[in-house]
């Protein structure tokens, strides 16, 4: 089970207070796809993803982003139990969605840049690493139930 | 991994942009790569790592020059950085995964201080940059 130290739970809670799920969500996913195109790959249904622009304005991918980002804030509500919590949506991602858990990791740093241009002089070098850190325990979580 | 005239561009005006801080964002990108990837410290015993350290303001300017001269010298970022490349490979030897390591700690910074210069394509192009440079620094080393 990961250690959260009471300082590690408020940086937690305090950005996740400020946080627009919809918006960063969205954003954050915009630009996976921007940064590291080949995550389109499991995307071939979203539409018009052929330039930034596109991408940005794309509804689905808006509404994936924020689904996703939404998934995420049951980790923020459970952090002593993160890897239960999303013990379904690893064994989806692994059976049916075939998605290589390095995007998972991928994900969680264009997330954390994100929060950084959002948060700016804010997001302390302490912030951004206990954020490092959830993302990689949420990574790994996802990651956990492939076989 | 190429970059295109565009990213060429991007990379430029970033570093145009930031140029006047480049120092303290070295040392910044350095102090959050320490906190949050502690592994990395692994790389100066030497150093005193605490607030503030003289010694990691000074390491953070070198670091920021580098990027600095690889983005003046963005279509031969090889031969810019070739004596640091042998440096790397041959006494410094830090293993590869560190320098994206340190490339997420430049990007926040960058996204800390100037959001709005941030767009996603810009940010895709010097994430292709702080990659090319890591390529580069390890490209000797077997």
């Amino acid at each position: 089970m990961v250690h959260w130290s009471a300082e590690e739970k408020q940086l937690i809670a305090s950005v996740w207070g400020k946080v627009s799920v919809e918006e960063c969500g969205a954003e954050a996913l915009a630009r996976l796809l921007i940064v590291y195109p080949w995550t389109q790959r499991f995307f071939d249904n979203f539409g018009n993803l052929s330039s930034p622009t596109a991408i940005l304005g794309n509804p689905k991918v808006q509404a994936h982003g924020k689904k996703v980002l939404t998934s995420f804030g049951d980790a923020v509500k459970n952090l002593d139990s993160i890897k239960k919590c999303f013990a379904q949506l690893s064994k989806l991602h692994c059976d049916k969605l075939h998605v290589d858990p390095e995007n998972f990791r991928l994900l969680g740093d264009i997330l954390i840049i994100v929060l950084a241009a959002h948060f700016t002089k804010d997001f302390t070098p302490a912030c951004q690493a206990t954020w490092q850190k959830l993302v990689g325990v949420v990574a790994h979580a996802l990651a956990h139930k492939y076989h | 991994m190429v970059l295109s005239p565009q990213d060429k561009t991007n990379v430029k005006g970033v570093f145009s942009k930031i140029c006047g801080h480049a120092e303290d964002y070295g040392a910044e990108t350095l102090e959050r790569m320490f906190t949050t990837y502690p592994q990395t410290k692994t790389y100066f015993p030497h150093y005193d790592l605490g607030k503030g350290s003289a010694q990691v303001k000074a390491h953070g300017k070198k670091v920021a020059a580098a990027l600095i001269e690889a983005a003046n010298n963005i279509d031969d970022i090889a031969g810019a950085l070739s004596k640091l490349s042998d440096l790397h490979a041959q006494k410094l030897r830090v293993d590869p995964v560190n320098f994206k390591l340190l490339g997420q700690c430049f990007l926040v910074v960058v996204a800390c201080h100037n959001p709005s210069i941030l767009t996603p394509e810009v940010h895709a192009s010097l994430d292709k940059f702080l990659c090319a440079v890591g390529t580069v620094l390890t490209a000797k080393y077997r």
